[in-house]
Parts: structure tokens; sequence; C-alpha cells
């Protein structure tokens, strides 16, 4: 009998490798085994195919290249104005959602969602749109007796676009998880801190965010990986304009490997620099997470 | 809560709901009228549709596009499904220290950005003569860590009690999962089917550098073309935009109250 379950347990162990081996093998070939490529193609130079191998000498061009400081400058100004703002919105929405008293509850939550029904590349031509030199916004803004604004023609401006257009499209879906996330917390706890007089701050503060710690990781992790890979939005909604005052990290290395004469090995190296800070900033975010 | 506060409270949630269903609106405003009204910032539905659509089909090839989208999205969500709930099953079910080892390091996978990998997979493909190949498109998103940590989050909550009763009668183990778990997890292959649809459908950037023809073009690559004219027609880019949007939007209304049970399950 002992013998029959020992058998059993190899089989059961045997099988559950067969479960998880098409998951797996598809992930290291897709993103393991890429990732080394880039790596080794990242220390080789070269236009298109001819490529030789160079050592660092991506990476020290990276240092001189103005244009890659100015993406990454852009990018972390969307990380730091933009996932903040978005962030507490969501939080905020979700705790007035999650009110037991709050009437039509699915009709805000459906309308707060809906922007992410959208794909990346239709928000970005409805903003466009919306903010272009003769479109709705500055329509508005002379009906109003005010100066039209040329959106798309200063960076600040554009960089604003490229921000309202964010929010606008992910508040909604990190509500929905703060949501979920609430709904995990027993609502005693909530009558519990109204009975003791606890004010609307407080209950913020001391109940919701402590409780929902992991679920804000989460978004938090996940928002910041998104911003840092954004492409769609650069491409599309100012094309990176004025110049390259807008342009994000991946627009430029798609640039740089599929648009001008491509240079693959000046590519990769940038995005293993990418790579890196997604990987440190992930690190200094969980063990943030783990103090608090 | 006084009687103030809840009125801010609603206040709040009407502007912001507004905020967020204005663009919209716009959008299928903009989709029935003339370019001229769009930019007059004409805010009624118009009578422009078919001409709208006239110059839409006359420019781009939209039955292919949504055809190419249709079938990409579908067959990608049912494979991604297949395999990332097989996955996570099993790893949830069957576990051990080596496999929560090998768990583990799947989970790093989800900080690789894409602009990371996409030279090096477009590399491999083009060496496979894989280009403007539907499986080229799709290899990279079947397997998802995301998706994995979802099924086994998911999975936790499947009693254990069922497995070893249906072994007793003498089931399968590939037949317990799909007689047993696969009907109880309605609501989070609900929450999957959504993500990974809209996922695949609105996916840019990888269809952008791998399907490379007029004939493998899908829908985002359709609207992001209406841009390529000199001067833009606001109402033909909008009901493209719309015709892109319309697709998503349906799957979301659809599965949206299990959606929201599937996430609950999944934050768990």
């Amino acid at each position: 009998m002992g013998k029959k379950k020992m058998t059993m347990d190899r089989r059961h162990n045997l099988i559950g490798w067969l479960f998880l081996s098409v998951g797996v093998v598809l992930i290291c070939w897709t993103s393991f085994y890429p990732m080394i490529q880039a790596f080794i193609l990242s220390m080789k130079n070269g236009l298109g195919v001819n490529l030789k191998f160079a050592g660092f000498s991506n990476y020290a061009r990276i240092l001189k290249d103005p244009t890659f400081k100015g993406t990454l400058f852009n990018t972390f100004f969307y990380l730091i104005i933009q996932v903040p703002i978005m962030l507490t919105l969501a939080l905020v929405l979700a705790s007035i959602l999650n009110n037991k008293d709050l009437k039509f509850k699915g009709l805000w939550r459906t309308c707060i969602f809906l922007p992410c029904a959208t794909s990346l590349v239709s928000y970005s031509m409805i903003f466009r749109s919306l903010f272009a030199n003769d479109g709705f916004v500055n329509t508005m803004l002379r009906g109003l007796g005010m100066t039209p604004v040329m959106w798309f023609a200063n960076a600040w401006t554009a960089r604003f676009v490229i921000i309202i257009a964010l929010i606008w499209r992910w508040t909604g879906y990190n509500m929905v998880f703060y949501l979920s996330g609430l709904q995990n917390i027993d609502y005693s706890v909530y009558e519990a801190a109204r009975i003791d007089g606890a004010s609307a701050r407080q209950t913020l503060f001391k109940i919701t965010i402590p409780l929902l710690k992991p679920t804000i990781l989460l978004t938090t992790i996940t928002s910041t990986n998104g911003t840092l890979q954004l492409f769609d939005e650069s491409l599309n909604l100012t094309n990176g304009g004025p110049g390259k005052s807008t342009m994000t990290m991946s627009h430029y290395i798609y640039n740089t490997s599929f648009v001008q004469s491509p240079n693959f090995g000046y590519a990769a190296a940038m995005s293993i620099v990418i790579l890196v800070m997604v990987a440190i900033l992930a690190v200094i975010q969980m063990k943030v997470g783990d103090e608090r | 809560m006084s009687k103030g506060k809840k009125i801010g409270m609603y206040v709040f949630l009407i502007i912001f709901s507004l905020l967020s269903i204005f663009p919209l609106y716009y959008m299928a405003c903009a989709a029935t009228n003339m370019s001229v009204d769009v930019s007059r910032g004409r805010l009624i539905p118009g009578t422009y549709l078919v001409e709208n659509f006239k110059s839409l089909i006359g420019n781009q090839n939209l039955g292919r596009a949504l055809w190419n989208s249709f079938r990409n999205s579908s067959v990608l969500t049912i494979l991604c499904l297949l395999v990332c709930s097989l996955a996570g099953y099993g790893f949830e079910v069957y576990h051990d220290k080596a496999k929560d080892i090998v768990f583990t390091i799947l989970l790093t996978a989800m900080m690789v950005p894409f602009a990371a990998i996409m030279i090096p997979m477009f590399r491999m493909f083009s060496q496979m003569k894989m280009v403007n190949t539907m499986a080229a498109f799709m290899l990279p998103s079947i397997s998802t860590p995301f998706m994995i940590m979802m099924f086994r989050q998911a999975s936790r909550s499947f009693p254990k009690d069922i497995i070893e009763a249906a072994r007793m009668d003498g089931l399968s183990e590939i037949g317990i999962f799909f007689r047993m778990f696969v009907p109880t997890m309605k609501s989070t292959y609900s929450a999957a089917l959504i993500i990974t649809f809209m996922n695949a459908w609105n996916n840019y950037m990888w269809p952008k550098i791998i399907l490379q023809t007029n004939e493998t073009i899908t829908m985002p690559m359709l609207v992001s073309n209406l841009l390529s004219g000199y001067t833009v027609d606001y109402g033909m880019l909008m009901l493209g935009v719309l015709i892109c949007t319309l697709p998503t939007a349906i799957v979301f209304f659809f599965f949206q109250k299990s959606f929201t049970e599937g996430i609950t399950g999944a934050v768990k």
C-alpha cells in the first residue's frame, strides 16, 4: 500500500509538470530567451544585419546621447506626475463606490471603467482630435472668449495632453482592482470605525490604505511598468513631437530599430537599460511596500 | 454622513462619470458628422455616417482588418485561456518545492519590458520565416505570467475534496480539470477572456513590427494609418476609432459582471 501511494504521488507530480509544461516553455521561449539575446545583441554594433562585437560601446553611447536623455526625462516626467494622480483618484473613487448607501453603483462603475474598453491607438486618436488646433477644446476656448492653445506645438502643453489622456484611460482600470480589494475587507470594520466616530480621512488612512496595501503595491508596480513602456500614445497622439520633446523611450527604441537605418545593437542596449530600471523600481517598491 | 458631504460625493461621481464618457460620446458623434462640423465642435449626432463609411472603406481595407483582428484575437484568447489555466491549475494543485521555484522565476518575466525583447523576437521569427504569420503574432502572448498567476490564485478556492472524490470515482487527472475545474471557474475564465481579448485586439506595437503587409493589417494599425494623409478627415477617423472600439466594448458589457467577480477572486 505504501509503495502504491508512493507511485501515485510520483505520477501526480509528473502530471503536474505536464499541466504547466506548455505555459512554462512558451514563457521561456518568448521572454527569457529573447532577453538573453537582447543582452548579447547590445554588445554588438553595426547597421542592419552586419553586426560586429563591440563590447560596451553601445552603453557608452547611451550616456552621450541627448535624445536618449530627453526620452528618459519625458518617460519619468509622465511617471512621476501621472501615476500618483491616477492612483489617488482611483482609490478615492473606489472608496466612494464601496459605500453601502450609495445609489446607482453599477452605473458609476460602468461609466468610470468604460474608457478601458478603448484601444490605446483609439483613445490617442480621440484626444488628438479633441486637442487639435481646430479641434473641440480650442473651439470651446474660442467660444468662451479665450485664446486657443496650439497644444501640440509646445513641449509642455503636449506633455500635459498625454498625461490627461493617460489618466482618463487608466483610472477606471485601477479603480476596479481597488474595488475588488475593498470588497474583501469586512464591512463591519467600517461600521465599527463609524461608530467610534472616525472621520472619512481617518478611515482612509487607518483602515483602507493599510488593508489594501497588497493591491496598492500591485497597481503601483503595473502602472510604473506600463508607463516606462509607453509607446502607442507617444506615436499616435503626438508622434513624439514637437521635435522629440514628448517621445518616450520605447518609441525611440522602436525608431532606432525599425524606422531609421536599423541599429539593432544600440536599440537593444537601450532596452536593457529600461529592463534594469523596471527591475530596480520594482524592487524599491516592494521594499517600501514591505516596510509600511 | 452629513447631507452636504453626500451631495459632494454625488457631484464628484457625476463630474467624473461625465468626463469618462464625454470623449466616447464625442467619438460617436464625430463618426456621424462631416469633418468641418467636428472641428466646429458639433456635439449632436449628424447624418454623415454613410459618407464617412464610404470614405473609410475607400481609404482602407476595413473588412480585411476586421477579419484579421477578430480571427487573431479569438484564436489567441482560446489558446491563452487553455494554456494559462492548465499551468495555473498545475502550479496550485500539484505544487511542491520545485514547482514553486519555477513559478517564482516565471513571475520575474512580468517585469520584462516588451521593448527589450521585441528586437530579438523579430529576428528570431524572421529567421524562422514566420514574419506576417498569425502564429508569430500570437506566440508571445499565449502564455503570460499574469494570467498563470490569476488562474493559480483562483485554483486556491477550488476544494481539494472535489479532486479527491473525483479520483475515487476513477476520473483521470485531465478529466478532473475539464469536467470539474473549468465549469466551476466561470467568472475567472470570463475575467481572463476580457483581459486577453482586449489586449489581443488592442495590441499595436507587436503587430506593427511582425505583420507588415496590407493583407495582415489589424484594426489598430488601420486606425493609425488614417492619419497618414495630408489633412485629417476627423469624421472618417472617428468612425474608424468607433469600429475599432465596438467589439471590445461589447465583450466588456457582455462579461462585465463576471469580470469584477473574477478580479475579486484573483486579488484575494
